[in-house]
């Protein structure tokens, strides 16, 4: 059993470090993706329609309790800036 | 051009005649007779630094009314009701005061409170004793100070949950910089969660108290907080006995990432990333679980987890009255869990304070390695569990959401800057469905 158990976590980590590994390669990419961008560098006057409160790159306020239920019924969670783990005994 | 020279000095003249400068203090006696915003006195003494007072920058309220149904419960080993009701209430207040170098400080003080029912939570007492609902308690206090020139921020936040069958401690820091063009954004959150769970077993692995005497016709129950009540013909409770229940721990650490650019006049993206890694008491201990035996037993999950969400967010303003809102997140975890989340809201401004925004949420996912349906684990396996939030399944989410903010507030009310409502119906293939509600109402 007690090496049943150990097999067990030594797999678990394997699997932890090729996780690290993809992330960091998904990371490399993106900075990448981001220095190859060609992006236009806009004056303060040309962001009216970039500082419209819908183009806010976050969760709408009234979407909080949703992101919530979604993480007790699914087995992901994160990358939305709700919920990651922890904070109640849903996951 | 004639015409060109006198329009410029007429128009510099009329400028001149409307120009006026603005007093050293304001005037208090023009302060509306209800006002969330304290005017702010200027101090003249001090050169170069004029404090500004601690005032309430907007308070936010939050309801939802969440009702589900579906037939696999955990509690009773992935059969059996899911019928839930969660009633969610959020208040959120910000104080912003203005420090050394009108650097900028945020308090943001939150209170959550959530009610709820569950059908099936009356079965951790195998008789369906058990008591149905809870409640849980949530406040929460976060300080951010933002530089007045970098825009950069700094902040740390502290968290606390309660319910009666879980407590929840939490701290994060998080900081944030913006480049030098002020088009891009990084920003880092470090969060830690330090939870206990109150080991509440189904009735039928609590150890039986010592009883010495049970009147003939008697009723013995076990609630869901492991108190055992001995009950009479009558209906009347004649004996009980308290179990001090012990606790387990749960700790979640995380770190997630951002980064947001400014693409053009209107495009934006921002990429997001976090590295979560849980250690403790990860399952439950209500949740049952059936062998191919028939025999049941309490579910058991590894005692480690590491996560690795990566999104991307994409808002472009289409036109001059549309917007499209997208994400999708890539999900994987080292229990075998892979999904795929997509979202895309388009919210279409039918006049430039008032929205209807329709939305589609796409989700799948692949199970856990240790999740089996009903009676299909083998009692030689080192994990189980048969809640379905671990299984294989495909989810859709969908709805339309209203957003009023008239210049004027809401109904009039210039405090009420802000009302949204917003409906979705989820489905999934294990027959779970869910409808939620909300309203979120914005007072500045």
């Amino acid at each position: 059993m007690m090496t049943t158990s150990f097999i067990h976590q030594k797999i678990l980590i394997l699997h932890k470090l090729k996780m690290i590994n993809q992330f960091v390669k998904v990371l490399a990419c993106i900075l990448l993706a981001i220095s190859a961008t060609s992006c236009v560098h806009l004056k303060e006057y040309q962001k009216s329609r970039l500082n419209d409160s819908e183009m806010a790159l976050t969760n709408r306020k009234v979407e909080k309790n949703e992101l919530n239920f979604q993480s007790y019924r699914e087995g992901a969670s994160g990358a939305n800036a709700g919920k990651t783990g922890g904070g109640c005994g849903c996951n | 051009m004639k015409k060109v020279y006198l329009s410029v000095i007429g128009f510099s003249i009329i400028c001149r005649l409307s120009a006026y400068s603005q007093p050293k203090s304001d005037s208090i006696g023009r302060k509306a007779p209800f006002s969330l915003y304290t005017p702010v006195m200027q101090d003249s003494s001090r050169d170069g630094y004029s404090p500004r007072r601690l005032r309430i920058d907007e308070i936010d309220l939050v309801s939802s009314y969440y009702i589900q149904n579906g037939d696999h419960s955990p509690i009773t080993g992935g059969i059996g009701t899911e019928h839930v009701i969660d009633f969610s209430n959020g208040l959120d207040v910000n104080l912003v005061w203005f420090g050394q170098g009108n650097n900028k400080n945020t308090l943001a003080a939150g209170l959550g409170y959530d009610h709820h029912s569950s059908a099936s939570a009356s079965y951790v007492a195998l008789n369906g004793g058990a008591k149905p609902g809870g409640t849980r308690i949530y406040p929460s206090l976060d300080w951010t100070l933002e530089n007045a020139k970098t825009g950069g921020t700094f902040g740390i936040g502290a968290y606390y949950s309660g319910e009666y069958n879980y407590k929840s401690k939490g701290l994060d820091l998080h900081w944030s910089e913006k480049t030098a063009d002020k088009s891009g954004e990084f920003g880092v959150k470090l969060q830690g969660y330090f939870d206990k769970v109150t080991l509440i077993y189904p009735s039928e692995f609590v150890p039986a108290p010592i009883i010495t005497v049970i009147p003939p016709g008697s009723t013995i129950i076990t609630t869901a907080s492991g108190n055992r009540e001995v009950i009479n013909t009558g209906g009347q409770v004649i004996s009980n006995t308290k179990n001090s229940l012990p606790t387990s721990p749960r700790t979640t650490l995380s770190a997630s990432f951002s980064y947001s650019q400014q693409i053009n006049t209107r495009l934006q993206v921002m990429f997001l990333g976090d590295l979560v890694t849980q250690s403790g008491y990860l399952g439950l201990p209500f949740h049952r679980v059936y062998f191919n035996t028939g025999k049941d037993t309490i579910e058991k999950l590894p005692s480690s987890r590491f996560k690795l969400p990566l999104g991307v967010r994409l808002n472009y303003f289409l036109g001059d009255n549309v917007i499209l809102r997208a994400y999708y997140r890539y999900y994987m975890d080292n229990w075998g869990i892979r999904s795929n989340t997509a979202s895309l809201e388009v919210p279409y401004k039918v006049t430039p304070f008032f929205s209807i925004s329709p939305f589609y949420r796409y989700y799948d996912q692949t199970a856990a390695r240790y999740f089996a349906p009903y009676e299909q684990h083998s009692p030689t396996d080192p994990y189980y569990t048969s809640n379905y939030e671990y299984s294989k399944f495909q989810a859709g989410f969908y709805g339309v959401g209203f957003r009023i903010a008239p210049p004027k507030g809401v109904f009039g009310w210039q405090n009420f800057h802000e009302l949204e409502i917003r409906y979705g119906h989820y489905t999934e293939t294990t027959d779970l469905i869910s409808d939620v509600i909300s309203v979120s109402m914005g007072f500045k």
